[in-house]
């Protein structure tokens, strides 16, 4: 049995959470100044060459990208030979996501849901993190971190299909998503797709798509073409950077696809903002 | 053809009817910030008949809750929220209270725009996801209400050429409508 420290956990995701809050990752810095390069409308040339000024002032002046500094969401795969010693695995994820936003001088968003009061004092400075665990063999712990904003959450949306809408209802129904976001979710956007298992399988698996790399192919060659005809569908939408009108609305679309039950065919959609402030650690 | 124009807040109704959806404003000035909690409370406070903690009259609103200022600066990073969660307290600013102007990112509904007309103001657009760029246009920052609200409290920013795109004018357009009109494929 290999075994990890919990101090280690909790600066390995407190340093995850200050450097993803300044440094837009390279896959998207990439996808941005593609978008810069290929947009037709000069308004939203205008906004996409404000957007990567940005990412250039807060790397290097360490600030934040956004004021919204998110949700913190983990995916977390865990070794069935992996040991935490000296406190618990989860408890390690909250501690280093309070201290990094709190170090960093990050935005504590985190509220009750009815009386909208600011869960800072009761519960931690951004806390809860939100955490997926999966068990998998071996003797690592992978842990794949994204700040989750609330513009983009906003308008995501999920539902489940008859098995008859096949492959034509989910592209209408991400279509029409994207289209009533509109300038809403700060686009250009990346799109999450989570096609099949349960009703909240599909939604956890909308999320964990927006986690893969911009410009990265997907392996399956049905869903590769899927997502290639909906970039195309998307961009067509006319609703460009920001909504001011132009040609370039989706950095990427990423699909992950599951198992149905014989009788439905669940589709979930996860928006992400054009500031995708994602990484992935393995321990 | 969209122009561009400097403007200092609080804004006259000289200044707001002169823009049309797509021009570029920078603007210079005092403006408060406010998100809808703010809002819900500056909405109550109309409705105990008690005064407001700003005078609205001209006054410029930004949807914003900022991250917490690093020592020394004036605030932390700065960019807009999505404004419709403000649509319902809107009109009542711009029609009785003599609001002129709003920024934020993202769709306003009919009565919102209808207000905008009707008692002349204006919706900019700031561009959202830019927090540490537009940041550095405020230069002074100072709650001055509902400091319990946190970033939600309402803020006194004197900001200098903080960029903006009007989206919503005087006169009822729409540059998100417009700009997508012109460039949405149909299949």
């Amino acid at each position: 049995m290999r075994e990890i420290k919990y101090e280690d956990i909790v600066k390995s995701v407190k340093d995850m959470i200050l450097y993803s809050a300044t440094n837009l990752p390279k896959d998207a810095y990439k996808a941005l100044q593609s978008a810069y390069d290929t947009e037709k409308s000069e308004v939203c040339r205008q906004v996409l060459k404000q957007i990567l000024e940005n990412a250039d002032i807060a790397a290097n002046e360490a600030r934040p990208l956004c004021q919204d500094t998110g949700l913190a969401v983990f995916f977390v795969k865990v070794g069935e030979d992996v040991k935490v010693v000296g406190g618990s695995l989860k408890k390690a994820i909250n501690e280093g996501t309070e201290q990094g936003y709190k170090e960093g001088y990050l935005r504590a968003s985190t509220c009750h849901w009815d009386t909208r009061a600011n869960l800072k004092d009761e519960v931690g400075y951004n806390l809860p993190a939100i955490i997926h665990f999966d068990l998998v063999e071996g003797d690592k712990i992978d842990i794949e971190y994204a700040a989750k904003g609330g513009g983009s959450e906003n308008v995501s949306r999920a539902t489940v299909f008859p098995p008859a809408k096949g492959r034509k209802g989910i592209i209408e129904y991400v279509k029409q998503v994207i289209s009533d976001a509109g300038p809403n979710p700060c686009p250009p956007l990346t799109v999450g797709v989570g096609i099949g298992g349960t009703f909240e399988k599909a939604v956890i698996s909308s999320k964990h798509a927006l986690f893969r790399e911009l410009g990265s192919k997907n392996p399956d060659p049905v869903l590769e073409s899927m997502e290639e005809e909906l970039m195309h569908l998307l961009n067509n939408l006319g609703i460009g950077a920001m909504g001011m009108g132009g040609t370039q609305t989706v950095l990427g679309v990423h699909i992950e696809k599951n198992p149905c039950h014989i009788a439905s065919l669940p589709v979930s959609v996860n928006v992400q903002c054009h500031s995708s402030r994602h990484m992935h650690i393995t321990l | 053809m969209s122009k561009t124009y400097h403007l200092t807040a609080p804004l006259s109704e000289a200044d707001v009817i002169q823009l049309k959806a797509g021009d570029i404003v920078y603007l210079t000035g005092v403006v408060y910030t406010a998100r809808d909690a703010a809002h819900k409370k500056l909405v109550d406070l109309l409705d105990a008949g008690q005064a407001l903690p700003f005078d609205m009259n001209g006054a410029v609103i930004y949807f914003v809750g900022p991250t917490p200022p690093k020592p020394g600066d004036p605030i932390g990073s700065a960019g807009p929220t999505t404004s419709y969660r403000m649509d319902s307290y809107s009109p009542r600013l711009i029609n009785e209270q003599g609001l002129k102007g709003m920024i934020g990112k993202g769709k306003r509904n009919q009565d919102v725009i209808d207000a905008c007309v009707k008692s002349k103001a204006i919706y900019f657009g700031a561009t959202g996801g830019a927090g540490a760029l537009l940041a550095r246009q405020i230069k002074k920052a100072e709650v001055i209400a509902y400091p319990e609200l946190g970033p939600e409290a309402i803020r006194r920013l004197e900001v200098v050429d903080f960029p903006l795109t009007v989206i919503n004018d005087t006169f009822g357009a729409d540059l998100y409508k417009m700009g997508r009109a012109q460039y949405e494929v149909f299949e």
